[in-house]
């Protein structure tokens, strides 16, 4: 009984620096907690934005649909368009709010074992927002095997397992996908999980062909395929191939939050930081393109640099106070570009890419590992990069730094 | 039509789509000091314009004109989705006149609240219900303060009832609570009363001609006790500090067969003189590493993060407390034995010669991490 005072550092040190941490998060969101109530002075005065329902009529629809969806709230097809539309509407806006109506929408099903098809596959959707890929899965596993011909489940199917940095089971789900789609779109998803696996430059010559081959595919499909060749192209080093792919996706003249921070990064890198700022000068509200505006704004040495900067550290003190962590990659780069926190961030990129591998998650673990000088922490981007054959010359030159550190 | 080609897009583009807002939070501070309860709600304009729709004239434009029109109403529903009960019972809650002010994502319309319940509660239960039907992701975010304690927690459909214990966690209480530990510690950590007993031993003793002989008076020994014991006590503050307040850390193992170590050391050195001047060095010495020690025992119970330095000093004080009752029943009986043969041969030489090998085996067990002894 005398032993009893054995063990356990690790604990005495984070509990003594529990309050410490606490007191810097109250720092990072002070400004806002600050800010005193108060009577605005005239009935006038605008005090925020939601869509105009009178100007609109997409806001009159969905507020029709949704009027029809309440008289029938167990109605398996309003149900699911209903929850489509919300899911669509968050990716126009950029507002997640959208997510949570989708979720009320699907509530008779939420927990449901076994909900109808169409159900799950929304739900599947909802869930990946969530970042419960394996819950989304599940959903779309069990939707494909009942309808061997839904388009919609096989795309999110090959997405998932892409962000997973499972290459062979994206491509069975392009190849199930190819009989039910264009041959741009067919081409696309192949080429976007070829090009990670030692195949980049025959994948970004096919994407480029089949580009050329379907002049008259829409342009939200255009788009999207030219911001893939051109994400393929950056990572082979081809840098004035990607930036015509990048403007001509951007001169197709829609509104593409992920479009506009893959370009803005791809400056960032070509020391082009004066240009983000003209790029992005309207995009302040979206967080993505906030980091973006604010790493240019250090970049540039532009004196708007310190306020974006705060208004980020906001942002992410509100999501983590929620407990939400689907921003780590983001705020990794933040904590480490912006606060020049590197432990901090590498903590944050370590966390992330357990749960995404893309080569922007592998990046900027492999970016904190260095700059917190601790070059094994980087160990599993490091095995990704060499087990897939992946292209590119930016990966390859911080795995070459880390492997000199070591 | 089915648009599934634009999920292919946004999710082969990164999934995580672009976040211009954070998804729905409210805030809600409720503060409970000198027997009164009183909140504040935070609730986003968007969010109500959603569920009981504030845009009047459908411009998009949500004005002060158009919220203060409805502001009993946005009290009604937001108190239709809040419940608090104080040990049980529930408390009646009044909405005071609302104002606005500005989170993250935009404005939000602040409702100060009065809570009455039957007496000051010692258990507060919250059920928030808030949007859980429109947005099952919308979350409460709670700041209960109350007693100088502050709570958070995150309020929404996963856990929709949630309870908090508000009984007196008064900081005498807190600081009486670590001192107890303290004596308790002391009392329990036999290698630390050991080390003490062994510096106070000779005390009573005086080294010369190459042998133990009694001191005269009392008082030279009660000034080597007191030099010794305020050395040791010294120390280990020290590093008991800079250990608790996360200074320095060293890996426990390290820590705990150091102090097995200075119990041998200190034993031996009562048979066989090394140090006999200035025993208060020693004391001082091994003092720093009994501090890293204390500092582990009080890692264990847990700091409270408003008050850390409470802890401590309590926790310290409750060690020197312990020692104290030790020295003092210690003193007088050696002081009274210390003539005899029976002190000088059994208890000092005999004595240290058990306390030795006891602490000699602590050390194998602690560096080699084995179990010798059954207790």
């Amino acid at each position: 009984m005398f032993r009893l005072s054995l063990r356990r550092c690790p604990r005495l040190e984070f509990s003594a620096l529990a309050p410490i941490w606490v007191f810097s998060l109250s720092l990072a969101i002070g400004p806002q907690a600050a800010a005193a109530p108060r009577v605005p002075a005239s009935d006038t005065q605008v005090l925020d934005r939601v869509p105009a329902r009178a100007a609109d009529p997409r806001v009159r629809d969905l507020q029709a649909l949704r009027a029809a969806w309440r008289a029938a709230p167990r109605d398996v097809d309003l149900s699911v368009r209903l929850a489509r539309r919300y899911v669509e509407q968050a990716a126009a806006e950029g507002d997640p709010r959208y997510i949570g109506y989708a979720q009320a929408a699907l509530t008779p099903w939420w927990t449901a074992t076994a909900p109808p098809v169409a159900v799950r596959v929304q739900r599947a959707v909802l869930y990946q927002y969530g970042h419960q890929f394996s819950e989304a899965l599940a959903d779309l596993d069990a939707a494909v095997l009942a309808e061997p011909t839904n388009a919609e489940a096989w795309s999110w199917q090959a997405a998932i397992h892409m962000v997973r940095a499972d290459y062979a089971a994206a491509l069975r789900a392009c190849s199930a996908l190819a009989p039910l789609t264009s041959a741009l779109l067919a081409t696309a998803c192949k080429a976007s999980a070829d090009s990670l696996t030692g195949q980049a430059g025959p994948a970004a010559a096919a994407l480029a062909a089949a580009l050329e081959a379907a002049p008259a595919a829409g342009p939200e499909e255009r788009l999207w395929a030219l911001t893939r060749l051109a994400e393929i192209r950056e990572r082979r080093g081809e840098g004035a191939l990607a930036e015509r792919a990048f403007r001509q996706a951007l001169a197709l003249g829609l509104d593409d939050v992920y479009l506009q921070a893959a370009y803005a990064d791809f400056l960032l890198d070509s020391a082009r930081a004066r240009e983000v700022l003209t790029l992005l000068k309207d995009g302040a509200r979206a967080d993505v393109l906030l980091l973006r505006l604010a790493l240019a704004a250090k970049a540039a040495g532009d004196s708007r640099a310190d306020g974006w900067a705060r208004d980020l550290a906001a942002r992410f003190a509100a999501a983590r106070a929620r407990g939400d962590t689907t921003h780590e990659k983001e705020e990794a780069r933040f904590v480490m570009a912006l606060q020049g926190d590197a432990p901090r961030a590498l903590a944050l990129a370590r966390s992330n890419f357990a749960v995404q591998r893309e080569p922007a998650d592998a990046r900027i673990l492999m970016e904190a590992a260095l700059a917190a000088r601790q070059p094994e922490a980087a160990g599993p981007a490091r095995e990704w990069l060499q087990a897939q054959g992946v292209e590119s010359v930016v990966l390859q030159a911080l795995a070459g730094k880390l492997g000199a550190t070591k | 039509m089915m648009r599934w080609w634009i999920a292919l897009a946004l999710a082969l583009a990164g999934l995580a789509p672009a976040q211009a807002h954070k998804p729905s939070d409210s805030y809600l501070a409720i503060t409970v000091a000198d027997d009164k309860l009183s909140g504040q709600w935070d609730i986003a304009l968007r969010d109500l314009d959603f569920a009981i729709g504030l845009d009047a004239d459908g411009n998009g434009e949500i004005t002060w004109g158009e919220v203060r029109a409805k502001h009993s109403e946005i009290a009604a529903y937001a108190l239709a989705r809040l419940a608090v009960r104080g040990d049980g019972a529930a408390c009646a809650i009044e909405p005071g006149p609302q104002q606005i002010d500005d989170h993250t994502d935009g404005a939000y319309t602040v409702l100060p609240l009065t809570l009455r319940c039957a007496k000051t509660p010692t258990q507060l239960s919250i059920d928030y219900t808030l949007f859980a039907d429109i947005d099952p992701q919308h979350r409460g975010l709670l700041n209960l303060q109350a007693l100088g304690l502050t709570r958070t927690a995150v309020l929404g459909p996963q856990a929709p009832t949630q309870t908090f214990e508000l009984k007196s966690v008064s900081l005498w209480n807190q600081f009486v609570d670590y001192a107890r530990e303290g004596v308790w510690h002391i009392w329990i950590g036999f290698d630390h009363i050991l080390f003490l007993l062994c510096l106070l031993l000779p005390a009573v003793l005086v080294w010369r001609s190459r042998r133990w002989q009694p001191v005269e008076t009392f008082r030279d020994a009660f000034v080597g006790v007191f030099k010794i014991v305020t050395a040791f006590t010294v120390a280990h503050s020290i590093t008991l500090s800079l250990a608790t307040l996360g200074f320095v850390s060293l890996p426990s193992r390290w820590v705990e067969s150091a102090i097995a170590a200075s119990v041998v050391l200190a034993a031996l050195n009562n048979v066989w003189p090394v140090f006999h001047g200035r025993r208060w060095t020693v004391a001082f010495a091994f003092g720093l590493i009994h501090g890293f020690g204390f500092a582990s025992v009080l890692a264990d119970l847990g700091l409270p993060r408003e008050a850390l330095a409470l802890a401590l000093v309590g926790f310290n004080l409750g060690v020197e407390a312990g020692q104290l009752a030790i020295v003092a029943v210690f003193l007088p009986l050696a002081f009274a034995l210390r003539r005899s043969g029976f002190y000088r041969r059994a208890v000092m030489v005999g004595g240290s010669l058990l306390i030795a090998a006891l602490a000699a085996t602590w050390l194998v067990e602690r560096v080699f991490e084995v179990k010798l002894l059954g207790f």
